[in-house]
């Protein structure tokens, strides 16, 4: 455990962020790592450096030059070819609806069952959070053919609306497992002292977990948003018409679409690559901590 | 994960039975959902495996066939090959050079450099896990690409005469395919360790630099037994992941060439969707449940001791 001593609170106070660090002597040692980390780091965003770099470039520049160089003339061709070609704004909007809402239905349905289970403690909720951990991990391919047959059923094939439930009730299920246990170690003196006052489950619910757990249930939506835009299996069966796509599968469905048109390929890959990059600077911090909590999915 | 542990503590006599049972409405909307859209569909899916079905017709009964088909099925064991060697290149290999860079890092730079090199170093190797799965495969298709394409490219600028085709021939395939895999995940596997770095005494490595013992001892002793948690979710995680892979083969080669990167998922989707061998796909969609199911108990419980005992 970290316990911060006056002298350590008193270095943060006087030496703010973006003054100097102490840093101890580098030796020869030091460089050598330097390099060879630097050197892994450079071949790692090399790939996102050619996307960029062939993006920029005309077809005829790349046919006569090949990737690896500079572009002789800075064009945007590939990168708009692809935009009108897949009617890139669509396919944003569809993604952005779908894991808005994933998020909000997602969230609200994990807050109601955890509030049971946390603050609940109703019998049996072990069974709940074994079951739903194992609703988690199992593989989508084991619920997608009968997803298939019931939506096309029930008229919400081909609906971007059917992704939303079957994401927010997916991820709803992992949803309830974290909050779960973050709502069991929430102090039982407020929750008595509430009831003292006369408050019902309801108001418990409203005016004392909600507040308290809302930071939680941010980062969790930040989650299911991201983790939604992701997703690939689903989408490919339950979308057919081209206007219903999300980003990531009209971009799995490129592939092999513009192999005589490697500019456009890589304008692709940038317009792929670009929202995401811009999520994970808004909500870098979220983010880093939930890396654990996405791996399972 | 660092969670507080759902163990029950036992609430005051006064919170009596008919205080607690109005919370059983709250899992009523959760429950009810996660019936239609989980169990129900789930429960489906082993009927269907029982049957031989081409998805819109009728559903004949064929009781275990397609399960013992499944045995003598070469594709299948072939698809859970790979899914081995995916573990390797998803699972294995990224927390073995996760947990060298991530000490490298930790040790010979943070301290020595400016914070913002480290933040470059560790963003540039997390970039990889931002990006969608599905970009990540259409981006590396390109860089792939037999005659245009980077790779072939690169290597041939390094004096390589004739760079295989790497996504469309046997051999090469699933190699490419496994790098990819390795690059995408060291992005995950560093930014555990290093965090988990953070949490080790630094006396302990103090210790051990005063009794003369040079780096790799230091590592091997100190740093990878204190990371013994960390190592854990991160190997059974990312073994979750290896058994389930499909977005990076399906857009990649589908399965091919042949069926040489067939992986679990991908052949169950494609029995789904391609042949139409619904039962077929279904039964395989199934052993998949189970394996997975096992380790995903595994790691609930491993979660649920290890967060008792902090």
């Amino acid at each position: 455990m970290s316990t911060t001593t006056t002298e350590q609170i008193a270095a943060k106070i006087w030496s703010p962020s973006r003054g100097k660090q102490n840093l101890k002597k580098r030796g020869l040692k030091n460089w050598m790592v330097f390099a060879i980390i630097a050197l892994v780091v450079l071949v790692w965003i090399f790939p996102f450096y050619m996307a960029l770099d062939n993006a920029l470039k005309t077809p005829v520049d790349y046919v006569h030059h090949g990737p690896l160089s500079l572009p002789r003339h800075v064009t945007t061709y590939g990168i708009r070819h692809f935009w009108k070609l897949s009617n890139f704004p669509q396919k944003v909007m569809n993604s952005f609806i779908v894991s808005f809402f994933v998020a909000l239905f997602g969230v609200t349905l994990s807050f109601l069952t955890a509030f049971a289970i946390g603050i609940g403690r109703i019998k049996g909720r072990f069974v709940f959070l074994a079951v739903f951990m194992v609703a988690f991990t199992i593989p989508q391919e084991s619920l997608v053919f009968p997803l298939y047959s019931i939506s096309k059923k029930i008229h919400l094939y081909n609906s971007i609306w059917v992704l939303v439930i079957i994401f927010a009730v997916i991820y709803s299920a992992f949803g309830t497992y974290m909050l779960s246990v973050v709502m069991s170690s929430f102090p039982s003196e407020i929750l008595e002292a509430a009831k003292v006052d006369g408050a019902n489950t309801r108001r418990i619910m409203w005016n004392i977990v909600l507040p308290i757990v809302r930071p939680t249930l941010l980062a969790l939506g930040t989650f299911f948003f991201v983790w939604v835009w992701n997703e690939y299996l689903i989408p490919l069966v339950l979308l057919a018409d081209n206007v219903n796509q999300t980003v990531s599968l009209s971009l799995g469905l490129t592939s092999g679409q513009y192999t005589s048109d490697p500019t456009t390929q890589a304008g692709a890959a940038l317009l792929g690559i670009i929202p995401s990059v811009i999520f994970y600077l808004i909500f870098q911090r979220t983010l880093s901590r939930g890396v654990t909590l996405g791996a399972v999915k | 994960m660092s969670v507080a542990t759902v163990a029950p503590k036992r609430r005051s006599r006064r919170n009596s039975r008919d205080s607690r049972s109005i919370y059983y409405w709250y899992t009523l909307p959760g429950v009810i959902a996660f019936v239609a859209v989980v169990a129900y569909p789930l429960f489906r899916n082993i009927q269907i495996s029982f049957t031989k079905w081409n998805g819109y017709g009728v559903a004949k009964n064929v009781g275990w066939r397609n399960y013992a088909k499944l045995m003598h099925d070469s594709s299948f064991w072939v698809s859970f090959l790979h899914a081995f060697e995916f573990m390797i290149a998803m699972s294995i290999i990224p927390t073995v050079l996760g947990l060298i860079f991530g000490a490298l890092i930790f040790d010979f730079i943070s301290p020595y450099f400016p914070k913002s090199w480290t933040t470059f170093f560790r963003m540039g190797l997390f970039m990889p896990q931002i990006v969608p799965i599905t970009v990540t495969s259409v981006l590396w298709t390109w860089l792939l690409s037999p005659n245009e394409g980077v790779i072939n490219n690169v290597l041939k600028s390094f004096g390589m005469k004739n760079p295989p085709d790497w996504l469309g021939s046997d051999h090469a395939a699933i190699l490419a395919i496994s790098a990819v895999c390795i690059w995408i995940q060291i992005g995950y596997t560093i930014t555990i360790f290093i965090t988990g770095m953070g949490r080790i005494d630094p006396s302990l490595n103090e210790a051990a630099d005063l009794d003369g013992a040079n780096w790799w001892q230091r590592f091997r002793a100190i740093t990878v037994t204190q990371l013994a948690p960390e190592i854990s979710i991160v190997l059974l995680t990312t073994t979750v992941a290896a058994i389930k892979i499909f977005a990076p083969v399906q857009i990649m080669t589908g399965g091919g060439p042949g069926n040489s990167t067939y992986v679990p998922s991908f052949y169950s989707y494609f029995n789904f969707f391609t042949t139409q061998r619904v039962g077929y796909g279904a039964a395989i969609a199934t052993v998949m449940v189970l394996l997975l199911s096992a380790l995903s108990i595994f790691l609930f419980k491993f979660q649920n001791s290890r967060t008792v005992n902090m």
